[in-house]
């Protein structure tokens, strides 16, 4: 097969698997139905992806590579970081919104079933695109004396907890209003929350 | 080959150094001392002052100042005087090279050739036969060896700052006892004791400090690092820093990288390394600790 073709058909699978772990979880969802969900035999999924524990963790590297790639263009930006904040909180809304099944991959699966991503994913070793990136955006931020020099940890938890929690609202649909149009208060409360006294 | 040592602002380190050179008595052979403020030498220093033949290196050492009066004499009329006579010359410790520590002292104190990172004009015109040899104090082999290379008339190396590369091509980092725990990120480090690095908590600038403290041993014996006190990155231009005991950081980001890691890479790697929990670095390696 040629190797366009085999990148290809990794990809549907990832996606078909996606949906399915995001709506049913991760011990709900078989092979076999995902094999279904994309009409291939169970048994071809297994020349791609050795199990299921290895399939929920290569999921996990391309969503945390894909959000991790468009943080990185925000990064490359010469802007404030208070305009950073402002479009990182728009990337992360627009992918709930239009790829519902990525962010809830990460609330529902990744953060909820820790012993799949035991083995393999040590750490933060298979979110580690996406990690970086933020990183960056710290320490971009504090040496240009515009956030504040705290703990990576306290700081990472305020942003990323917020717009989880957001995401999980608008999911449950309890939020009165669809997700962008809370962008700005939210951008403007982690900005608030992070910038230099 | 005919040396003759000029101290200016100095705390004697480098002239010390020389003394612990574990091959002084084989290797003086080859030298003779015009002048030397410690050893025997052929001259008095006020013979010195009054002006004497045949200088073939320059040694100078400690920090110019303005003005410097040096028993009768100007400072500066002393190393004009035999910098134009001399083959080489060789500004020793970071004194003389880039204004060390003296130069933290007030302002208008400089190396001979650098004022810090910043190359001076004033003795411009023997720039080309000068080396720098860095270092609080220079450590004796780069000293010697140095002084035996041009001895033998052999080339040597330099980088852009005039330091030989074959003592300051390396980093102190390279032969560092503790590079295990640099790869695995683990800082568990108390002063003194054998495990742990000290590049994430201790201030340690090994990473991105030119010298061969931890290739060729001081006193053939141990260094810093290997001893557990963090590298103080006495060689560089930028010595010495406050704050040396810790990290400077952003967020928990390491704000300098080691020498030529891009921030982002040094970012992802660190990220994996970090997941390892590997249990024999935590271990003390001697019970008796
Ligand atoms: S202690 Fe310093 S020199 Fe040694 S490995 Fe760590 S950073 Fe490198
Ligand atoms: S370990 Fe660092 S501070 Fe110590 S002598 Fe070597 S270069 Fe200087």
């Amino acid at each position: 097969m040629k190797q366009s073709n085999k990148t290809e058909r990794r990809l549907q699978i990832i996606s078909g698997a996606l949906k399915l772990f995001a709506q049913r979880g991760f011990y709900s969802t078989t092979i076999p139905d995902i094999a279904g969900s994309i009409g291939m035999s169970a048994g071809n999924i297994y020349n791609y992806f050795p199990s299921k524990e290895i399939l929920a963790q290569e999921i996990l590297k391309t969503i945390s590579a894909h959000l991790g790639q468009q943080i990185r263009r925000i990064n490359d930006q010469d802007i404030s970081s208070r305009e950073k904040i402002k479009q990182i909180v728009k990337i992360y809304f627009d992918t709930a919104e239009k790829e519902p099944e990525m962010i809830d991959f990460f609330l529902r699966v990744y953060l909820s079933n820790r012993e799949v991503f035991g083995q393999g994913c040590e750490g933060m070793i298979c979110v580690n695109d996406f990690v970086t990136e933020i990183m960056i955006f710290f320490d971009d931020g504090v040496a240009r004396g515009e956030l504040k020099n705290q703990d990576f940890f306290s700081a990472f938890g305020l942003f990323m907890g917020y717009l989880g929690g957001m995401v999980f609202l608008a999911g449950e649909k309890i939020l009165p209003q669809s997700l962008d149009a809370y962008t700005d208060d939210i951008a403007t409360n982690i900005y608030n929350a992070l910038k230099a006294q | 080959m005919r040396l003759l040592w000029l101290s200016a602002l100095s705390c004697n380190g480098n002239v010390h150094s020389l003394l612990n050179y574990p091959q002084y008595e084989q290797w003086q052979k080859g030298f003779e001392w015009l002048y030397h403020p410690l050893l025997p030498s052929l001259h008095t220093f006020e013979e010195v002052e009054d002006g004497v033949k045949g200088c073939d290196v320059l040694i100078v050492d400690g920090t110019l100042e303005q003005n410097l009066l040096k028993h009768r004499r100007p400072f500066s009329e002393l190393l004009e005087r035999y910098a134009t006579e001399a083959k080489h010359i060789l500004t020793v410790g970071t004194c003389a090279t880039f204004g060390g520590i003296f130069a933290k002292g007030e302002a208008g104190r400089t190396g001979v050739h650098f004022c810090g990172e910043a190359r001076r004009g004033e003795y411009e015109w023997f720039w080309q036969k000068s080396i720098s040899l860095p270092g609080c104090p220079v450590q004796p082999e780069a000293l010697a060896g140095t002084l035996s290379l041009l001895a033998a008339g052999e080339p040597i190396p330099l980088d852009e700052l005039r330091r030989p590369k074959y003592y300051y091509a390396y980093t102190v980092h390279d032969g560092c006892t503790r590079n295990e725990y640099f790869e695995y990120k683990i800082d568990e480090h108390r002063f003194g004791t054998l495990e742990g690095c000290m590049f994430y908590e201790h201030g340690c600038q090994g990473t991105y400090t030119h010298g061969s403290c931890n290739k060729i041993l001081w006193n053939g014996l141990n260094s810093k690092t290997r001893n557990g006190q963090p590298c103080m990155g006495c060689t560089e231009p930028d010595f010495p820093k406050e704050g040396l005991w810790s990290t400077p950081k952003h967020m928990g980001i390491p704000v300098r990288m080691p020498l030529g890691v891009p921030r982002r890479a040094y970012l992802t790697l660190a990220g994996i390394a970090k997941a390892f929990r590997i249990e024999r670095f935590y271990k003390p390696l001697m019970e008796e600790e």
